[in-house]
């Protein structure tokens, strides 16, 4: 301001000091009104804050810098989604099977990117700093694009194929639903703390990779530009989200040492939490990729095992340790896939994808990469259910499984140290008695009772008659508890689910493609071998 | 690699997804309603949120305002989050443009002295009010119910970090980039008489809870006395002094303005036809409101423009009270 200062030449600025002149110092000290009437969420969790100002945004983007970037990224995403549309991308992938596990991605996923943006605005509120408030809206905005350009991509596929058409719908009310549901629920409802620790350290910075990886790769693998391209645009907000998480992570134990015991606390939590939703991803890789790219025990292993491992070691100088219940998932690798799909096997007629046995040829890759578990507990059981469906008398589980009070998984796995016995906990809260599946969600549980209690776990509403569309009559001579449950959950019964043999989507995928609907056992249909050899077909129109 | 298929059998099994031909009948969606609509989740929530165990984590019950339908409050823009960001993209191109033809001939610091302080004294300030509006913003999209709604408020966030930089560069570009009009003008802020009636009233939507009530504190309101006291009234009397070069900054700011009313009015109008009930509640509120922040830009305004304060803050608001009468509020 001063007039000599107005002649020199004005200041380069290097982008760092440029965004701190253009960041800091926007907040003030408020005296109006009492400061904890304006940040009011951030003291009952028991954080200690001295200040706010150490910590760094890791982003460094200014806004104008921010539409920039993600507007060109954005430029480049919806150029390659509309090419997709206009030629039927969605009939290059694989096979129809591929298509099953976009279903689980548009209803269980999509929405938890929803929940994320809410999460991070809720953050974007309520933390007192500039920086930190700042990460949190570029967070919040970028979680609302994970869900849009979702959304764009999978509408598409949703167009010809069943069980895609009802995702906000459904999420709300599938029962297996509630797994991820829940899981971001749980995160949003807790403190801003705890929720930054669960969602921007242990899910994005200790677990992202586990998913994005295999995820991605699978998706490349089988054909899916459509997801490969969101994916991969949607990669380099991951990278930021994940400098964040470890940011988040430092400043908190650095800030006081009173935060170490409540972070160990959300880490063991969050990641065993975490572990159970990806855990899905372990069904998807081993059983639903027709083409695989590697087995849940492998990712397992390099994602987590090497990778966490060293984290962990890094983190131990602040009094950190790695996550109390890491040594179960390391157990449990070579069982997870096989038990998870084994139930949604049983349960076909209920879930809103179709689900099949694995062929000969998937049944060796398994005894492959399993050798420890596959051939000796798993194998049996698939041939068996094969005798039974050549046979004419398939296996059906007619009852739907009981959820774990915490993580909502059907109570599934087994023990530790024994793959033949069930592993159930039970906790008395109130004079009522709680089941969980494990050691790890009875420990959340029996942390927080009163939070858990509420959960809303669907097989208990459906059996309790609380899961019917208005109008339902369960006096009726006809009544279907199991059919209107599924109306109520949005799945169409007999269309969405079941065996994916005869399903309208291996049907429709041999019509329209001429290709067959399960690359491992040959067509279903005359459509396929029709266009196979054009004289046969001719052949047949002339005699 | 090119799939052969035979498109004569191919027809898609549904043409939208199911809760958007449930709205908007068989047709084809727009980028915008498949964002958009019903997006949200509204049924079976699992926990308590340990900051507010009376609602679930998404509730209606936030406001006083009463919905039968949370998305009948539609965005005229249609943005979603890739033409919102391609938009402010190519705006910002512009913007840079502008800065850079600024900067280059020194417009800003060639202006006098007094032309300069003015600036720093009645402007600069402004970027504290803007990180006011992120925070009132990042409330109603915190806490508001329905895509449709929370949103473009999340967008409109981002848009007041935006806006706060954007006027931060007008101060930077007067003071050469030492950062010295910055300084200056958090002091003002903070301290100076002329500017803490307004903070008082910022400071006051901090702690309003109703987040409904925040949207027409904020967004209606403030930004419409705001605005065009700052950015034409203030401006143009600068521009009558000291030529353009403030104006072609300003101009930017109008212009978000002036997109932004468009969203907020079909907001506002939306809501105010669904009931009496409604009605009344946003006509108190905007009167509450305007009665409050009227008085407090009077000592800048003074300052600012001398003897024509008076008519210029009677135009801004007749504009307001002609605006809000429109949209069919009694005030
Ligand atoms: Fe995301
Ligand atoms: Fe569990």
């Amino acid at each position: 301001m001063a007039a000599e200062g107005n002649s020199k030449p004005a200041k380069k600025l290097s982008l760092k000091e440029n965004y701190a002149l253009l960041t800091r110092g926007l907040g003030w000290e408020p005296s109006y009104e009492k400061k904890e009437d304006i940040f009011r969420y951030i003291s009952f969790e028991g954080v200690k804050i001295h200040d706010w100002d150490k910590w760094e945004d890791p982003f460094r983007l200014t806004m104008d810098a921010y539409w920039k970037y993600q507007g060109e990224k954005e430029r480049k995403l919806y150029a390659i989604v509309d090419a997709f549309q206009q030629h039927n991308g969605q009939f290059n992938v694989t096979d129809a099977r591929y298509v099953q596990a976009l279903k689980l991605f548009i209803n269980g996923i999509t929405e938890l990117e929803y929940d994320s943006h809410r999460g991070f605005n809720i953050l974007a509120r309520e933390f007192p700093g500039v920086g930190p408030r700042i990460a949190a809206q570029m967070q919040s905005l970028d979680e609302l694009r994970h869900a849009t350009t979702q959304i764009h991509t999978i509408s598409q596929y949703a167009k010809y194929f069943t069980g895609m058409n009802e995702f906000p719908y459904q999420f709300d009310r599938v029962w297996y639903l509630s797994i991820p549901k829940s899981f971001f629920e749980d995160a949003v409802t807790s403190g801003p703390f705890e929720f930054i620790v669960a969602i921007s350290f242990a899910f994005e910075y200790v677990l992202t990779n586990l998913a994005f990886m295999p995820w991605m790769s699978g998706a490349a693998f089988n054909g899916d530009m459509a997801t490969v391209s969101f994916g991969f645009s949607a990669q380099s907000d991951e990278a930021r989200h994940m400098t964040l998480g470890i940011e988040v992570i430092k400043f908190l134990l650095e800030q006081d040492p009173g935060n170490v015991p409540l972070v160990q606390k959300w880490i063991d939590k969050w990641f065993w939490r975490g572990y159970r939703l990806l855990s899905l991803l372990a069904t998807m890789m081993d059983y639903m990729l027709p083409k695989r790219v590697m087995a849940w025990n492998e990712a397992w292993e390099i994602y987590y095992e090497q990778n966490g491992g060293a984290l962990f070691a890094d983190l131990a100088r602040y009094g950190i340790k790695p996550p109390k219940r890491a040594p179960e998932t390391i157990a449990e690798k070579g069982h997870v896939a096989h038990q998870m799909w084994s139930v949604f096997y049983g349960v076909r007629d209920a879930v809103g994808f179709q689900t099949w046995l694995p062929s000969d040829e998937e049944m060796a890759w398994m005894s492959e990469k399993y050798p420890d578990t596959f051939d000796k507990y798993y194998r049996p059981r698939y041939e068996y259910w094969k005798s039974l469906e050549a046979a004419g008398t398939p296996f059906k589980n007619a009852t739907l499984p009981q959820l774990c009070q915490v993580c909502q998984w059907p109570c599934l796995f087994t023990e530790s140290g024994d793959p033949t016995t069930l592993s159930l906990r039970e906790s008395e809260y109130q004079g009522q008695t709680f089941h969980t599946c494990s050691d790890g969600c009875k420990d959340i549980f029996d942390d927080t009772p009163e939070k858990y209690v509420h959960a809303w776990l669907p097989v208990h509403q459906i059996y309790q008659g609380n899961c019917f569309l208005p109008g339902v009559d369960p006096t009726a001579p006809d009544f279907n508890p199991m059919y209107e449950a599924l109306r109520y959950m949005g799945i169409k019964p007999g269309i969405d689910g079941g065996d994916y043999k005869g399903s309208a989507d291996a049907t429709n995928w041999e019509n329209w493609t001429s290709r067959p609907a399960n690359i491992h056992e040959g067509a279903y249909t005359d459509a396929v071998r029709d266009t196979a050899n054009p004289a046969d077909a001719s052949a047949r129109k002339t005699s | 690699m090119t799939v052969e298929i035979r498109t004569k059998g191919v027809k898609p099994l549904a043409i939208s997804f199911g809760h958007l031909q449930r709205r908007f009948g068989d047709k084809p969606a727009t980028r915008y309603q498949e964002a958009t609509f019903d997006i949200q989740s509204t049924a079976n929530f699992h926990y308590k949120p340990l900051w507010d165990p009376e609602r679930e984590m998404f509730d209606a019950r936030r406001t006083a305002i009463v919905m039968k339908d949370w998305y009948a409050l539609k965005d005229p823009r249609q943005f979603y989050y890739g033409n919102y960001t391609t938009t402010r993209a190519k705006q910002q191109d512009a913007i840079d443009r502008t800065l850079d033809f600024v900067e280059k001939r020194d417009l800003l610091r060639g202006l006098s002295q007094d032309t300069r302080e003015l600036i720093v004294h009645a402007i600069v300030p402004l970027r504290h009010y803007e990180w006011g509006a992120n925070t009132n913003s990042a409330h109603v999209s915190a806490y508001g119910f329905g895509t449709a709604i929370t949103s473009p408020a999340m967008m409109n966030t981002a848009d007041r970090l935006g806006m706060a930089q954007h006027i931060s560069r007008i101060g930077l570009l007067i003071d050469g980039n030492s950062g010295d009009s910055l300084q200056a003008a958090q002091a003002l802020w903070t301290d100076h008489a002329d500017w803490q009636p307004l903070r008082r009233e910022v400071e006051r939507m901090f702690v309003t809870r109703d987040w409904f009530e925040v949207f027409v504190a904020q967004l209606l309101v403030a930004d419409a006395l705001v605005y065009p006291l700052f950015f034409q009234q203030i401006d143009a009397a600068i521009a009558g002094d000291s030529g353009s070069a403030l104006s072609s900054l300003s101009d930017a700011l109008m212009r978000w303005y002036e997109e932004t009313a468009k969203w907020i009015d079909a907001v506002i109008k939306t809501a105010a036809a669904e009931s009496a009930d409604n009605k009344a509640l946003l006509s108190g509120w905007v009167q509450t409101w305007r009665d409050r922040l009227l008085p407090t830009l009077t000592p800048i305004a003074q300052r600012a423009l001398g003897n024509k304060a008076d008519d210029a803050l009677a135009a801004t608001t007749a504009a307001l009270n002609a605006r809000a009468a429109k949209l069919g509020l009694a005030v």
